[in-house]
Order: C-alpha cells, then sequence, then structure tokens
C-alpha cells in the first residue's frame, strides 16, 4: 500500500467510442455484449484490404466544442476534448471557473498516431495542389500533443502538462505516469487519457501491410474475437477516454464520488522486435509482476483482468503465456480474463485509458464485461476468458494491460475506493 | 466584380469558414484585436480569397493585412 499522504484516486471518467457518445452508453452496450464494429463509412475502402473498423457515428464535436475551435482540431483531439469534458463534468472539476487550483492541476494524454487524418488530408493537398496549399493549421493538428495542449487551454490546467507516444500502450502510460506526477506532489489533479482516429486510407492501408488488422470483411462484427481460435488481427477503431485522477486527501476533503485508487503501476520493454511480443511473453509478465509489488498485492487477490487482448494470433497467446507466468498456473487459471475489445475494437493510443475505465466499472457495478465472439477455443489461450455474456462478480482488485509497437508493456492495478 | 459584392463574400467566408460572428464584421475591424482571428487564422482567410477570387496573393504582401478593409482592398488591386 502506498503511504496515507500521496494517495490517487479516480474522480471523474469520460469517453466517446464506437458503442457511444458518454461512458454510460458504452458500459451498457459492453455488458449486453454488443459490438460497435461495422463498415467503414469514412472513407471509400476500395483501395485497402480492411473494409470494416469501430467508427465513432454520429457525435458532432460542435456539440462540445464552438465551431471556430473545433475546425482546428484533428478529430483525435476533438475526441480526447469531448471525453476530456465528460470527465471534468462527472468529477465536478471547473478550473476555468476556480482558479485557485489551476497550477496544480495538470494534463497527460496518450496517442499513438498523432493527427494521421490531418496528415492524411494535409498530405493529399500538397500532392495536388503544391506545398503551398498546405493549411496553415497543420502542423498544430498533427502534432501528438495537441490534445495536452488543447486541453490545458481550455480547461486552465496549468500544471505538468505532456504527452505520452508509446503506441497502444500510450493511454496506460498516461494515467500512470499522471498518478505518479499526483504521488510525487507535483500535481493534485490530473487529467489523463487518450484518443485515437486514424481511419483514413493510410492508417487502414498501414496497418495492412503491417499485417496487424482482420481482413474478416464478410462479417465485421464477428471480426474482433480475441483468445478465439479462428482470430484473425485486430479491429482499428477511432474514440477518445479520460479519468481525473485526484489526491485521495483533496478528494475525499470535498466530498467527490471515487470510482477506485489507482494502486499499482507496472512499464517494462520488450527489447525484442518492434511489432512481435517476446515469445513466452516474459516482458508483459514483468509488467504485471512490477504492477503487483506496486500495489503490495498477491497474484490471488486481482479479481479481474482486462486483457490487451487484440485478436492477433501473436498477442493473444503470449498474453495468456504472460498472464500465467506472472501470476502462477493456480491464480491464473482462477482470475476471469475478458478482451473488452472484441466489442470496441482497438482504440490504440485510446485503449489504456477506455479499459481502465471498465476495470474501475466492473468493481463499482459487480459485472464483467465478456468477451464476445469467442466459439472455437484456442488449445493455447486456456484461461477463463468470460465468454460470450457479462457475469456477476465481486470485484476489489482489478488489471488492465496495455501493449505496444515497439514493445511496450504497460500494467494498471485499480483498487476499491473505500480501502 | 465590385466592392460590395468583395466585402460580401468576404463576410461569407469569415462566417462559414472561420465560424466569425457576422455582426462583428465590417471593414474597420481589426483581425486581430476585434475579430479575434490569430496569424494563422489570417493565412487561413487568405487561401480561401485565393480560392474563391483565383488571385494570388503573395506572403510578403499578406504579412501587411491587419483589417477587413485592407484584405478586401488587396482582392480588389488583385482583381485588377
Amino acid at each position: 500500500m502506498r503511504p496515507e499522504d500521496r494517495r490517487v484516486v479516480v474522480t471523474g471518467i469520460g469517453a466517446i467510442t464506437p458503442l457511444g457518445h458518454t461512458v454510460r452508453e458504452t458500459w451498457e452496450a459492453l455488458l449486453a455484449g454488443r459490438s460497435g464494429i461495422g463498415p467503414i463509412t469514412q472513407f471509400d475502402p476500395v483501395n485497402v484490404a480492411t473494409s470494416f473498423a469501430g467508427e465513432v457515428r454520429g457525435w458532432d464535436p460542435e456539440s462540445v466544442i464552438i465551431k471556430r475551435e473545433a475546425r482546428r482540431l484533428d478529430r483525435s483531439a476533438q475526441l480526447f476534448i469531448g471525453a476530456a469534458q465528460q470527465a471534468l463534468d462527472d468529477a465536478g472539476l471547473d478550473f476555468v471557473e476556480d482558479e485557485s487550483d489551476s497550477d496544480r492541476a495538470g494534463v497527460i494524454v496518450g496517442s499513438g498516431l498523432g493527427g494521421m487524418l490531418s496528415f492524411d488530408t494535409q498530405l493529399k493537398v500538397m500532392i495536388s495542389r503544391g506545398a503551398r496549399r498546405i493549411s496553415p493549421l497543420a502542423v498544430t493538428m498533427i502534432i501528438p500533443n495537441e490534445a495536452a495542449g488543447v486541453a490545458s487551454i481550455r480547461f486552465n490546467m496549468r500544471g505538468p502538462v505532456t504527452c505520452v507516444v508509446t503506441a497502444c500502450a500510450a493511454s496506460a502510460n498516461a494515467i500512470g505516469d499522471a498518478a505518479e506526477i499526483i504521488r510525487r506532489g507535483a500535481a493534485d489533479v490530473m487529467l489523463a487519457g487518450g484518443a485515437e482516429a486514424t481511419i483514413c486510407e493510410f492508417g487502414i492501408g498501414a496497418f495492412n501491410r503491417s499485417r496487424a488488422l482482420s481482413t474478416r470483411n464478410d462479417d465485421p462484427r464477428r471480426a474482433s474475437r480475441p483468445f478465439d481460435l479462428n482470430r484473425d488481427g485486430f479491429v482499428m477503431s477511432e474514440g477518445g477516454a479520460c479519468v481525473i485522477l485526484e489526491d485521495r486527501k483533496r478528494a475525499l476533503a470535498r466530498g467527490a464520488r471515487v470510482y477506485g485508487e489507482v494502486v499499482g503501476y507496472g512499464m517494462t520493454s520488450d527489447a525484442y522486435h518492434v511489432t512481435l511480443p517476446r515469445p513466452g511473453g516474459s516482458g508483459a509478465a514483468k509488467s504485471m509482476k512490477a504492477a503487483l509489488e506496486d500495489a503490495g498485492l498477491n497474484p490471488g487477490q486481482l479479481d479481474y483482468i482486462n486483457a490487451h487482448g487484440t485478436s492477433t494470433k501473436a498477442n493473444d497467446v503470449t498474453e495468456t503465456m504472460a498472464i500465467k507466468h506472472a501470476l502462477g498456473e493456480n491464480a491464473a487459471r482462477s482470475v476471469p480474463v475478458s478482451s473488452t475489445k472484441s466489442m470496441t475494437g482497438h482504440l490504440m493510443g485510446g485503449a489504456g485509458a477506455i479499459e481502465s475505465i471498465f476495470c474501475l466499472l466492473a468493481m463499482v457495478s459487480g459485472v464483467l464485461p465478456p468477451t464476445i465472439n469467442y466459439e472455437t477455443p484456442d488449445p493455447d489461450c486456456d484461461l477463463d476468458y468470460v465468454p460470450n455474456e457479462a457475469r456477476e462478480a465481486r470485484v476489489e482488485y482489478s488489471m488492465t494491460n496495455s501493449f505496444g509497437f515497439g514493445g511496450h508493456n504497460v500494467s494498471l492495478i485499480f483498487g476499491p475506493a473505500d480501502a | 466584380m465590385d466592392r460590395s459584392q468583395v466585402q460580401s463574400k468576404m463576410q461569407d467566408l469569415l462566417v462559414d469558414e472561420l465560424g466569425l460572428d457576422a455582426s462583428k464584421i465590417n471593414d474597420s475591424a481589426t483581425f486581430e484585436e476585434d475579430l479575434e482571428v490569430d496569424s494563422l487564422g489570417v493565412v487561413e482567410l487568405l487561401m480561401a480569397l485565393e480560392d474563391e477570387f483565383g488571385v494570388r496573393i503573395p506572403d510578403e504582401e499578406a504579412e501587411n493585412i491587419t483589417s477587413v478593409g485592407e484584405a478586401v482592398n488587396l482582392v480588389i488591386a488583385k482583381l485588377g
């Protein structure tokens, strides 16, 4: 356990995902086992191998951000700001209204690819009309830290503000790093999360060429099938997710609603290959062990694991091995492990944050979200994956894993609000 | 094209492209102070004007533009 003086709790959550424009809509869809995946509508996918994705449909950025500001933001930053506004409202914090703590409030945003949609658009402008026609906003819309800077400006948070770029582990790092900033006393409140929006010809085409995406074009809703024998790759999604981390004493003093506590953070690198996990999963296992050690927990105390569970051949079998290695066979076999990417698809830079929110909601509501599309067991993936249907369970401690291209492994552990 | 037509097009671009409030737009309005359009916004506007009127506004001339009226005058001069 952390010393009493600097513990970090979650007091606000926000999300915009392919399953809904709020955390509530997303969570209800998740417990109903619904897929958020469908045919791509944002561009004509005729030239790419995968014609489906997890799009955020029908969300109007101008419902949150006035037009003259919204049009200056890449879609990934719009999604982050939308989720962040929800999280701040949920926490009842407004540093514009009350500036007294603005210097003690910061932001960390995780991003995989930054403003890829803007890059895709502006590159096409340059090729067709010349470099002089590149938008003066191109640079600010492409830099991966755009959302962090804009969140700081919009929400008047003037303490530590930064951006983590560790591919699909980015927003798990954002939450872990933000918690550390509060623990060491450099801030009292941190907005932490991530966003991604890469559903464009370049984004889909590039991930196709890296051999990472599912191509189950005839059945998009069943394409993301983590741990199933017939999985064939991950499903790209877009979205934003964000939590409010707060010094526990501050949160309790103001009577804030507490979802849970950040009790453990582990981070390691495979030092092996830029896309493939180290065979046997020792890097991922060490990340989980480091998080358990940070939390002061025994493996048997984990009641739920939200897996990285991408639905790629390599990840799911390696993560299964890593869980066994980290927890030991007995604890690994008894802990429920689900991959919500079976429904949300892979939010990449937003994945760690949305899956942290799912861990917190599992703890608060006592229900585990399932792994859908689990039909044919893979003999090499032999844990309890909470197949196809949500399950009631008492969850005191939960862990989420996020791994990223580059070899990054991140594990976060959340504990109960009232410990 | 006469001055009022250019003004009218300019107003449309400022409202539609930059999202400005139409009631604040007049010849003497300055971009930076009155309309709160920053330097990037002015560049955007000038690019939109180039497209709309089929003219070319070199960067060194663009740097001198501070008000709506000056931008209108520049376009009229370019249209010859």
